[in-house]
C-alpha cells in the first residue's frame, strides 16, 4: 500500500496502481500458472481426480448396501454429500499452494514485478476453483454412470454448481488464511484435515440426522455442510430446498466476511 | 541520476532484533556493488528493501532516482531480483516460467515467448527449456531464477547470495554471466558471504555486520587492509618453537608470533610456502602441521571489528570455511 500516489507520467504506468485491465491479464496469468503446471506434475491430478472418484466408489458400494438397502438408493442420497466433502478438502489445496510459494521465495518474485498486489491471490484462488468444478463434474458423472439420477434437471444441476463453487469462494479465504499463517505447507495439511475431518463427518452429508444422539443432533443443525449438503442434494434432486440454500448462502457470506479481511491482513503482513 | 542505488540511514527493526541500524551506501550507475556479511548482518534485508519487499523503518532508499516507499511501482519496473532461494515455479517448465514473467510484465504472447526462447538460450537452458524447473540441479534452477529476473530488461539487478550453495562450476557459470549483464551497462547490487566473489566480480565492496556499515572500498583497498595470506606452523616438537620462529622471521618477515605451540606469520608471496618447507628440512624439524590458507573473511572482520564474523564459531577453531593447504606429519 502506498501512503502517497505520484502523477502517472511514463506510458508504462509507473506508479504503484494497476489499471484493471492490466489487474485482471495478471490474474489470468497466475491462474494459468497454477493450472499448467498440473501437467508436469502429474500427482495433483490424482489428488483432484483419483481421490474423488474412490470417495464415489467406497461410499457407493461400501456403505451403500446397509446405509439404503442398495448401492444405487444410498448414492442418490449420499453423492451430493461426497461432493460436498471433497469441495471442502480441496479448498485447502489453496492453502498448500499458497504456503509453499511464500516458502519457496515465489511471492518475493511475484511482489518485486510491477503488478497488482492482489493478483497472486485472485489468480490462485481463480484456478483452484476451476480444479474444484473439474472434481465436481468428474463426481456427478462417476454418479450418473453408477446410477445418480439428477432428476433436478439442468437448472438443479447448474444451481447446485453454482452454489458449491460460492461456498468454495468464501472457503478459499479460510485457506489463504491458514496458508498465510502455518510456518510449512506439511503443517497446512495436519491442521486443515484435523478441521475438515470432522466438520463434514458431523453433518448431514452422509447419514440421516435423525438416527443421532441428540446433543450431536443439535451440532449438526447448525453445521454448514449439512446446509450445503442438504441444499445441494435438494437442488440435484428438485426436492424443496430453499431454506437449507439460503443457510448455505448466509453461511458463505459470513465466512467471507470474517475470513477475508483477516485473510488479506496477514497477506499483506507476510508478503 | 550519479546513483543507480543510494541509500541514507536505512533502519530496519523486527521484534527485539535490530537487523539494519543506519546504513547509508552508494551505487554509481553501471557499476558493480558487492554488500559483503556474515549470515544475519542485515544484507537480504537491505536488499528486501531496495527490491520494495519491505518497508525501512527509518531511513530513505532510492532505487533508479525513486523513492522505494512512495514510488514502488516505478522502482519495480525497473529492477530484476534474484533472492536467496531459487524463486522458480518447480513445477513449471523452464520455458513457462519466463513466459509468465513475461505475460505479467504487459508482453504479448509472442513477444513474451521470443525473450523466454532468448534467455534460455543465453543461460545454456536451452535443452532442458521444456522440462520442469524440479529436475534441474541446482546451478540450473539458479541460472533459470537469473534468466527470470532479466524478462524485463532491468536496468537494476539484486542478486542475493546468488552463489551460495553452489558447487564451484557452477559458481563460475553464474560468474561468467554477471560479468556479461556488467559489460551491458546493468547496475548490479549483489550480497555474499564469500570474500573471493566479492573480490572477482565488485567494483566496490561494502562491509556490513549487525546492521551497520563498517568498512567500504575497492577490493584492492580492503584486501590490503586485512593482508594477503597467512602461514601456520606447529613443529612437532616444543623445543623447535624456538629455532622454527627465527627461520621463519628469517624467510617471512618480522611479523612471525608465536600463539601457543604454533608459529603465524602474514605472508603475501604464496611462492614462499616451497622454501619455508626446505629450510625446515635443512634445519631438521619435524612438523606436525604447515597450513597456507588465504585471508578469511574471518580475518576481514577480526581487522575490521575485532570480533569475529560468525557468532557461532566456536572458540579455539581458527580455521574458518576458507581453503586449507595442509601438510601433517614430519618432513624429515
Amino acid at each position: 500500500m502506498t501512503t502517497a500516489s505520484t502523477p502517472v507520467t511514463g506510458a508504462l504506468g509507473g506508479s504503484s496502481r494497476v489499471r484493471p485491465l492490466a489487474a485482471l491479464r495478471q490474474t489470468t496469468t497466475l491462474a494459468w500458472r497454477s493450472l499448467v503446471s498440473v501437467k508436469h506434475n502429474p500427482l495433483e491430478l490424482v489428488d483432484y481426480s483419483i481421490s474423488p472418484i474412490m470417495f464415489v466408489f467406497l461410499f457407493t458400494f461400501v456403505f451403500g448396501g446397509q446405509m439404503a438397502g442398495s448401492p444405487e438408493a444410498y448414492l442418490q442420497y449420499a453423492l451430493a454429500g461426497i461432493i460436498v466433502q471433497n469441495t471442502l478438502f480441496m479448498s485447502m489445496y489453496t492453502a498448500m499452494a499458497l504456503n509453499t510459494d511464500l516458502t519457496k521465495g515465489v511471492f518475493d518474485r511475484l511482489r518485486s514485478l510491477p503488478i497488482a498486489r492482489s493478483a497472486p491471490l485472485l489468480g490462485r484462488i481463480a484456478a483452484d476453483l476451476a480444479k474444484q468444478l473439474w472434481a465436481m463434474l468428474l463426481m456427478l458423472a462417476l454418479g450418473t454412470v453408477l446410477g445418480f439420477d439428477i432428476t433436478g434437471g439442468v437448472a438443479g444441476f447448474l444451481g447446485g454448481l453454482l452454489l458449491l463453487l460460492i461456498f468454495a469462494a468464501a472457503m478459499s479465504w479460510t485457506a489463504v488464511l491458514i496458508g498465510m499463517l502455518a510456518g510449512d505447507a506439511e503443517k497446512v495439511q495436519v491442521f486443515a484435515f484435523t478441521l475438515i475431518f470432522p466438520i463434514t463427518f458431523t453433518s448431514s452429508a452422509f447419514v440421516m440426522v435423525d438416527t443421532m444422539p441428540g446433543w450431536l443432533q443439535a451440532w449438526v443443525n447448525v453445521n454448514p455442510v449439512t446446509q450445503l449438503s442438504d441444499a445441494f442434494r435438494g437442488l440435484l434432486l428438485g426436492t424443496p430446498a430453499g431454506e437449507p440454500i439460503m443457510w448455505s448462502l448466509i453461511w458463505a457470506a459470513g465466512i467471507a466476511l470474517v475470513f477475508a479481511p483477516l485473510a488479506m491482513r496477514a497477506y499483506r503482513h507476510r508478503v | 541520476m550519479q546513483y543507480a542505488i543510494r541509500a541514507d540511514g536505512l533502519a530496519k527493526r523486527f521484534n527485539q532484533t535490530r537487523a539494519l541500524a543506519g546504513v547509508d551506501l552508494q551505487v554509481p550507475v553501471g557499476s558493480v556493488l558487492g554488500l559483503l556479511g556474515p549470515n544475519g548482518a542485515g544484507k537480504t534485508t537491505a536488499v528486501r528493501i531496495f527490491a520494495t519487499l519491505l518497508r525501512p523503518d527509518e531511513g530513505r532508499a532510492e532505487v533508479a532516482g525513486y523513492d522505494v516507499v512512495r514510488q514502488a511501482g516505478r522502482v519495480r519496473s525497473m529492477i530484476g531480483l534474484t533472492g536467496q532461494y531459487a524463486a522458480v515455479d518447480e513445477n513449471l517448465t523452464g520455458t513457462e516460467n519466463l513466459l509468465m514473467i513475461g505475460r505479467l510484465l504487459g508482453m504479448p504472447r509472442g513477444a513474451a515467448r521470443a525473450r523466454a526462447v532468448e534467455l534460455l538460450d543465453r543461460f545454456r537452458l536451452d535443452e532442458a527449456a521444456g522440462r520442469a524447473a524440479k529436475t534441474y540441479s541446482g546451478g540450473m534452477r539458479r541460472r533459470l531464477d537469473l534468466a527470470a529476473s532479466l524478462v524485463g530488461r532491468p536496468q537494476i539487478l539484486f542478486l542475493d547470495e546468488p552463489t551460495t550453495g553452489l558447487d564451484p562450476h557452477s559458481r563460475g557459470e553464474v560468474w561468467d554471466m554477471l560479468r556479461v549483464l556488467v559489460a551491458e551497462g546493468v547496475t548490479v547490487l549483489l550480497t555474499t558471504q564469500y570474500l573471493d566473489e566479492a573480490d572477482r566480480l565488485a567494483d566496490n565492496i561494502v562491509v556490513i555486520d549487525q546492521g551497520r556499515v563498517i568498512a567500504d572500498g575497492t577490493p584492492d583497498g580492503l584486501k590490503a587492509q586485512v593482508g594477503g595470506q597467512v602461514l601456520q606452523l606447529r613443529p612437532a616438537r616444543a623445543t623447535d618453537l624456538a629455532t622454527a620462529h627465527a627461520l621463519l622471521t628469517e624467510a617471512a618477515g618480522p611479523l612471525a608470533k608465536i600463539e601457543g605451540d604454533e608459529i603465524t606469520v602474514p605472508v603475501k608471496d604464496p611462492e614462499l610456502m616451497p622454501s619455508v618447507v626446505r629450510r625446515l628440512d635443512q634445519a631438521g624439524i619435524a612438523v606436525a602441521e604447515l597450513t597456507l590458507r588465504r585471508s578469511s573473511l574471518d580475518e576481514v572482520f577480526m581487522v575490521l571489528t575485532g570480533h569475529r564474523a560468525q557468532p557461532q564459531t566456536a572458540a579455539g577453531d581458527d580455521e574458518g570455511d576458507d581453503e586449507q593447504y595442509a601438510t601433517a606429519g614430519s618432513l624429515s
